[in-house]
């Protein structure tokens, strides 16, 4: 990969240390432990059920592990909120689309923003200077994501209406609003051609790049993962096999057995 | 694109509609209405229960939450009207009016405590709560009643900066002044940041946490929020349509039929909640019309009144089926209709132009 990026990869901002979660009696995962550097792409992949979504969950606050921690720069995110967390700096993309499907394009975005719009509901109500201006520079801001995503043209669609890539791209437009330092994305591009792919590729890069964003992607299609990724960690019944830059894990035994589905014992 | 704004975040549409509306409702009405009887019966209850209308709209249609209960936070509004002008009158009534409409909204944020944890039917049972605890505790505590045992308690006059209020088109003018402001507040509120925390939660409450709004505050202060408007339309209810103190007036009954000119109205629609409104209020007077000047008084009024009851729920039924968008939504569709047919009209005239 040629690197134009503004960024050098840093210290570890993120680690997940020993997390264990199950649900009644299955366990989706088991003692799994990694770490995610400062401005890198770090992917996460493993077969269907490993538990990778159940890993963003997890750090993002939706799920609590039983077990093990998991640390950003430096602070427990152990019992606090989703809420809380994006405050700490994380966001996030859902596998199963989780938009506001009534609401416009823009205004998804701009629920991006909820962070960085402060104004008393009072001060909304009464149009107070203060609560126009913050409206107007927070969708200021929304329409240069929207320019950057190439989607002016469905602006004040409600998403609801739209095919299934363009909402991938919008709630990548509410992540990104966030200004968060770290985004989790579950399986930005499933579901997309390879034209598709490639333009969400080239956005997830370009972030990454200019803005300094790290990023903890799932991803299946290993093209993908190979070409943008810094690092893999891979999953395989809910334990991590493997761990480390692309052209290592393609060399690793145990992800191959893996992948191409030999008998687990 | 959506129009730019001309004046603070109104479009030249926006200014437009408000403005045939204030001159409707100020001028045109006043001017050719002449009889007491559409005052009193029908326009102060429409604007009284429309504004109710707007509260249930804000709990229910923007922020999602199945609550029923808004004829209790109406109770409480008037109540505490009834009490600060009895007992604090020197603040005068619009101060008392905001008051009354505070102590709905303090009642509003202890029963939307419930949406923190249950949902949907759930959540509908434990707002039925309020409903029966503020008429419980109207009628169990003589206080709030001034220990008046005559069982009818009639309403102050409305007396604002040393001027009574007290003829029907006195009323309706101070409670379309009421309403008017607060319609502009909740348009304000559901246009900007306010509302769009409230309709991330109605629309996807795990991704709206997930980018940082608190649902336990979003939640409370939409409750809150809407037990405010209730709690002033209560209280405008009382004091310019029922003029009297009656807890039974605020039952059950009153908040389904909140409930239906909502869902009637078209959820997540500020105008929906006047529609619905006018619906409710003019339908049975549409039906009675109807079997006397038909039937000559032969049939029944009880099964008037069930006829009432089943229109109603196969309209609901036929709404949630084909438009969960309510009426407001229809008129829109029927208005873009007629306006890409003139656009039709004019784009084939200029057709035979070319021709
Ligand atoms: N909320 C839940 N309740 C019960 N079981 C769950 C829940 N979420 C996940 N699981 C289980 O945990 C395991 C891991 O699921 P998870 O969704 O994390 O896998 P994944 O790696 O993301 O798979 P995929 O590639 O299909 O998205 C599965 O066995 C799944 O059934
Ligand atoms: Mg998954």
């Amino acid at each position: 990969m040629p690197d134009t990026r503004s960024f050098m990869i840093g210290a570890p901002i993120l680690e997940v240390s020993n997390v264990s979660l199950s649900f009644g009696g299955v366990r989706a995962i088991t003692d799994t432990s990694f770490k995610v550097l400062q401005h890198e792409i770090k992917a996460i992949i493993g077969p269907n059920g490993a538990g990778k979504s159940s890993l963003l969950n997890c750090i993002n606050g939706i799920y609590r592990p039983q077990e093990g921690s998991i640390w950003f720069k430096g602070k427990s995110l152990q019992k606090i909120t989703p809420n809380a967390i994006a405050r700490e700096g994380i966001s996030r993309t859902f596998q199963n689309l989780a938009l506001f499907r009534r609401m416009s394009v823009l205004d998804n975005i701009l629920v991006g923003r909820k962070l960085h719009m402060n104004a008393h509901f009072l001060a909304v109500a009464f149009q107070m200077p203060s609560a126009r201006e913050e409206e107007r520079l927070n969708v200021e801001r929304c329409e240069e994501i929207i320019e950057f995503l190439e989607i002016t043209d469905i602006r004040d669609t409600p998403v609801g209406k739209l095919p299934y890539g363009l909402q991938k791209k919008v709630e990548l437009g509410r992540a990104l609003a966030t200004e968060a330092e770290v985004l989790l994305l579950d399986e930005p591009m499933a579901g997309m051609n390879v034209e598709e792919k490639r333009e969400m590729c080239r956005f997830i890069l370009k972030v990454n790049e200019e803005l300094g964003t790290t990023i903890v992607l799932i991803e299946h299609d290993m093209g993908v993962v190979m070409d943008i990724s810094d690092n893999v960690v891979v999953l395989d019944y809910g334990k991590v096999i493997g761990d480390g830059p692309p052209d290592d894990i393609r060399n690793n035994q145990k992800v191959i057995d893996a992948y191409l589905g030999v008998a687990h014992d | 694109m959506k129009s730019t704004p001309v004046f603070m975040s109104y479009t030249r549409g926006d200014l437009l509609n408000l403005l045939v509306l204030m001159v409707l409702g100020f001028v045109l009405i006043p001017f050719v209405v002449p009889t007491d009887y559409w005052y009193s019966s029908i326009l102060i209850p429409w604007l009284c229960l429309s504004l109710a209308a707007i509260g249930q709209q804000i709990v229910m249609g923007y922020a999602g939450q199945l609550a029923l209960g808004a004829a209790g936070f109406m109770a409480a509004g008037a109540f505490a009207l009834f009490n600060l002008e009895l007992r604090l009158p020197f603040l005068g009534f619009p101060v008392n009016l905001v008051l009354s409409g505070l102590v709905a909204a303090a009642f509003g944020v202890l029963f939307g405590l419930p949406s923190l944890r249950v949902r949907g039917i759930y959540l509908m049972v434990a707002t039925l709560a309020s409903q029966f605890f503020i008429i419980w505790m109207i009628d169990k505590f003589g206080w709030f009643k001034n220990y008046d045992t005559s069982g009818i308690i009639t309403a102050q006059d409305i007396v604002i900066f040393g001027r009574e209020f007290t003829a029907p088109l006195e009323m309706y003018l101070v409670v379309l002044v009421v309403v008017t402001i607060l319609t502009i507040l909740a348009i304000n509120m559901t246009r900007g940041s306010t509302g769009r925390n409230w309709m991330a939660v109605r629309d996807m409450d795990i991704a709206a946490e997930s980018m940082g709004i608190s649902l336990l505050k979003t939640k409370l202060q939409a409750f809150a929020i809407s037990a405010f408007f209730c709690g002033v339309a209560g209280a405008l209810f009382a004091f310019t349509y029922l003029k009297s103190m009656e807890p039974v007036a605020f039952d059950i009954k009153l908040s389904f039929r909140i409930l239906f000119m909502v869902i009637l109205g078209g959820l997540g629609t500020i105008s929906g909640a006047f529609i619905g409104a006018a619906f409710i209020l003019l339908f049975p007077v549409v039906l009675n019309t109807l079997g006397n000047e038909i039937f000559h008084g032969m049939v029944d009024a009880t099964i008037i009144s069930s006829i009432e009851l089943v229109v109603f729920g196969v309209l609901i039924i036929l709404f949630m089926i084909y438009e969960p968008l309510g009426m407001a939504k229809l008129w829109e569709n029927i208005k873009a209709r007629i306006n890409s047919r003139r656009g039709a009209e004019t784009s084939m005239k200029q057709n035979r132009k070319a021709d």
